[in-house]
C-alpha cells in the first residue's frame, strides 16, 4: 500500500500549501525540506491562493500506467499568482479551449485510483475561471 | 591525472529483439568492442541502464554483465541517471582510468524496454521526471517536451512545421547506420501530417523506445597505444545536475545543467565551440535539441530552430547533429543512448561514418540528458 507516501504530503495536494519565507516573503510550492545550514523555522506553511495563468499545456495521448482511463487528457503548466510554477492536469474544459496566459484556477479532484483494493488518490488540478 | 583514450566500441542494432535478454545483448556489444583483447584484462565494468530496475527485468545489472561476460569476480556496478546513464557511467570510467587505479575499464550501456506493455514503459520513464510533484499528475517526460515546444513557439514565433528539418536529418543520416532501427528518409510533409501524441508534439517527433546495447572500452595512455591502432583521446568530461522537477526553474526553457556541462567540458578540453567539428546530443524531439544547442551555446536562444531550417545540422553543415541517426533514427535505447553516441562519433573521427560522414572530422562532442535535463553529461572526443 502507498498509503503514507500521499498521505505526508496531504496539505499540499488538498489545499495547495506551500511555505513562505519568514524573512524573505519568498512563497514557494511545492514544499521542501529545510537546507543544510537553515534555521528550523525560516519557512512556515502558507496556503496559496489557488489562482494562475497557463504558462504551457499539452495533451496526454500516450498515458502512463494508472491514467488510461483518463486519456486523452490535458496537461499544464500554471503560474500561480505568488510566483511559483506548477504542474498538474486542466479539468473541466475542452481539449481546444486552452491558450497560454488563460487565467485558471485550483480545484481538488481524484488524480488515479492505485487499483481495485488500493487508495484513490486526490488533489489538486486546475479549471478556466468563469 | 592520467589521460584517457577509448580503444574499442561495439553496439547491437537496436530494435524490437523479442529473442534476446539484456544480458546477451550486453555481452554481444561487449565482446565487439573487445575485438582481440582478452575480457580478462578488463579491471572494472560500469554497467549504465535506465530503466531494467524499475522495468522489473534485473537490479544489479553490473554484476548481470560480469557474470554473462565470463568476467564475474571483478569491480562490476550499475549507474542510473535516466536517458543520462550512458553519460555518466562514462565519466566514472573515465575517473577511475584517470586516477590510475586500474588500466582498462569496460563501459556498458544496455535497455531492454519492450517486455511490457506502452503504458508501463511510460510509467517507468516518467519516473525521471519528479515522482510526487509531475508523475502523479499523469505529466509523461514527452508531454513536459511538450509543453517546453508550445512555450518556445509562443516565445518566439515559429510554427511546428519549422521543427521537422531535425527529424528529416537525423533519419536522413539513420541509412547510413547499420544499428539504426529507421533506416530510411522521411519528408517534411511527413513529419507534418503525422498523428499527435502530445500536442504540438507529433509521432514522426517522438522518438520509439528500443532494446539495445552499446560497449566502450577505455583504456590509460600506455595501454591504448598496444592495443589499439586508432585510439581516440576523451578530452574532457564533465557532468552536472539541474532540479529534478521542470516546475522548480527560474527559466523553464533555460538547460543550466547542459550549460554548465558543455562549458566546464570545454574549459577542461582548452577548446571553443567553433572546435567542435560533429556533436550529438539527447535528441528524442527537436525541442529537446534546439534548446541543448541554445543552453550549450552553439546556438543563440531562439535560434536552434532557424539554423536547423538554414542546413546547420546535416553533415555539411556548421553544426551536424545526429550523424548516427540520433534517438529518432536510431532508435531510443534509453540508457544506452548516451554509449550509442559515443560509439557513433567514434566511427566519425575514424572516417568511418559512411555517407553521414562529416569531412575531415577530428574534435566531436557528445552530450546526453536525463529526462528534462536534470542530469547532463558532457564528453569531447578528440583524434590524435
Amino acid at each position: 500500500m502507498d498509503l503514507a507516501k500521499h498521505w505526508r504530503i496531504r496539505h499540499a495536494r488538498y489545499r495547495l500549501e506551500g511555505q513562505r519565507h519568514r524573512t524573505t516573503g519568498e512563497v514557494r510550492f511545492p514544499p521542501a525540506p529545510l537546507r543544510p545550514g537553515e534555521a528550523h523555522d525560516s519557512w512556515e506553511p502558507y496556503v496559496l491562493s489557488g489562482r494562475g495563468r497557463v504558462y504551457s499545456f499539452s495533451i496526454v495521448r500516450q498515458p502512463p500506467e494508472g491514467y488510461d482511463e483518463q486519456a486523452p487528457y490535458l496537461i499544464a503548466l500554471v503560474r500561480l499568482e505568488e510566483g511559483p510554477l506548477v504542474t498538474a492536469q486542466l479539468t473541466d474544459c475542452d481539449l481546444d479551449q486552452v491558450t497560454i496566459d488563460m487565467p485558471v484556477e485550483m480545484v481538488t479532484r481524484k488524480l488515479r485510483a492505485l487499483g481495485p483494493t488500493g487508495l484513490i488518490v486526490y488533489g489538486y488540478k486546475f479549471r478556466p475561471v468563469v | 591525472m592520467r589521460n584517457v583514450y577509448i580503444v574499442g566500441t561495439g553496439a547491437t542494432p537496436v530494435g524490437e529483439h523479442w529473442d534476446r535478454s539484456a544480458a546477451s545483448l550486453a555481452v554481444e556489444a561487449l565482446a565487439a568492442a573487445l575485438g582481440d583483447i582478452p575480457a580478462s584484462r578488463v579491471g572494472a565494468l560500469y554497467v549504465a541502464s535506465a530503466l531494467n530496475g524499475s522495468l522489473e527485468v534485473q537490479s544489479q545489472v553490473g554484476p548481470m554483465v560480469a557474470t554473462a561476460a565470463g568476467i564475474s569476480g571483478i569491480e562490476a556496478v550499475s549507474i542510473e541517471a535516466g536517458t543520462a546513464s550512458g553519460g555518466v557511467a562514462l565519466r566514472q570510467a573515465c575517473l577511475a582510468v584517470a586516477s590510475g587505479i586500474v588500466d582498462l575499464v569496460a563501459v556498458v550501456g544496455v535497455e531492454k524496454t519492450t517486455d511490457v506493455l506502452d503504458a508501463r514503459r511510460e510509467r517507468a520513464l516518467a519516473l525521471a521526471g519528479d515522482a510526487e510533484w509531475e508523475a502523479i499528475h499523469g505529466v509523461t517526460t514527452t508531454a513536459l517536451w511538450a509543453m517546453l515546444m508550445r512555450r518556445y513557439m509562443h516565445n518566439y514565433g515559429y510554427g511546428i512545421e519549422d521543427f521537422a528539418p531535425f527529424p528529416v536529418n537525423a533519419h536522413a543520416n539513420g541509412v547510413a547506420n547499420p544499428n539504426a532501427m529507421y533506416r530510411f528518409a522521411i519528408t517534411a510533409d511527413k513529419v507534418r501530417s503525422a498523428p499527435m501524441v502530445a500536442e504540438p508534439l507529433g509521432l514522426l517527433d517522438c522518438s520509439t523506445a528500443a532494446d539495445g546495447a552499446a560497449a566502450l572500452l577505455i583504456a590509460s595512455e600506455g595501454l591504448a597505444r598496444d592495443v589499439s591502432a586508432a585510439p581516440v583521446r576523451v578530452a574532457a568530461s564533465a557532468v552536472a545536475t539541474d532540479t529534478l522537477a521542470l516546475h522548480s526553474r527560474h527559466d523553464p526553457l533555460w538547460l543550466s545543467a547542459v550549460a554548465h556541462s558543455t562549458a566546464t567540458a570545454l574549459r577542461a578540453a582548452r577548446m571553443t565551440h567553433r572546435d567542435i567539428q560533429v556533436l550529438d546530443v539527447t535528441d528524442p524531439h527537436s525541442i529537446t535539441a534546439a534548446l541543448v544547442l541554445e543552453a550549450g551555446g552553439f546556438a543563440e536562444r531562439g535560434a536552434a530552430v532557424a539554423l536547423a531550417r538554414d542546413g546547420a545540422i546535416t553533415p555539411k553543415g556548421a553544426l551536424p547533429l545526429a550523424t548516427g541517426g540520433g534517438c529518432k533514427a536510431r532508435g531510443d535505447a534509453v540508457g544506452a543512448n548516451g554509449i550509442y553516441q559515443v560509439v557513433e562519433l567514434v566511427a566519425q573521427l575514424r572516417g568511418q561514418a559512411g555517407a553521414a560522414q562529416v569531412a575531415g572530422a577530428s574534435v566531436a562532442l557528445a552530450q546526453c540528458i536525463g529526462g528534462i535535463g536534470a542530469t547532463a553529461a558532457t564528453h569531447i572526443l578528440t583524434m590524435e
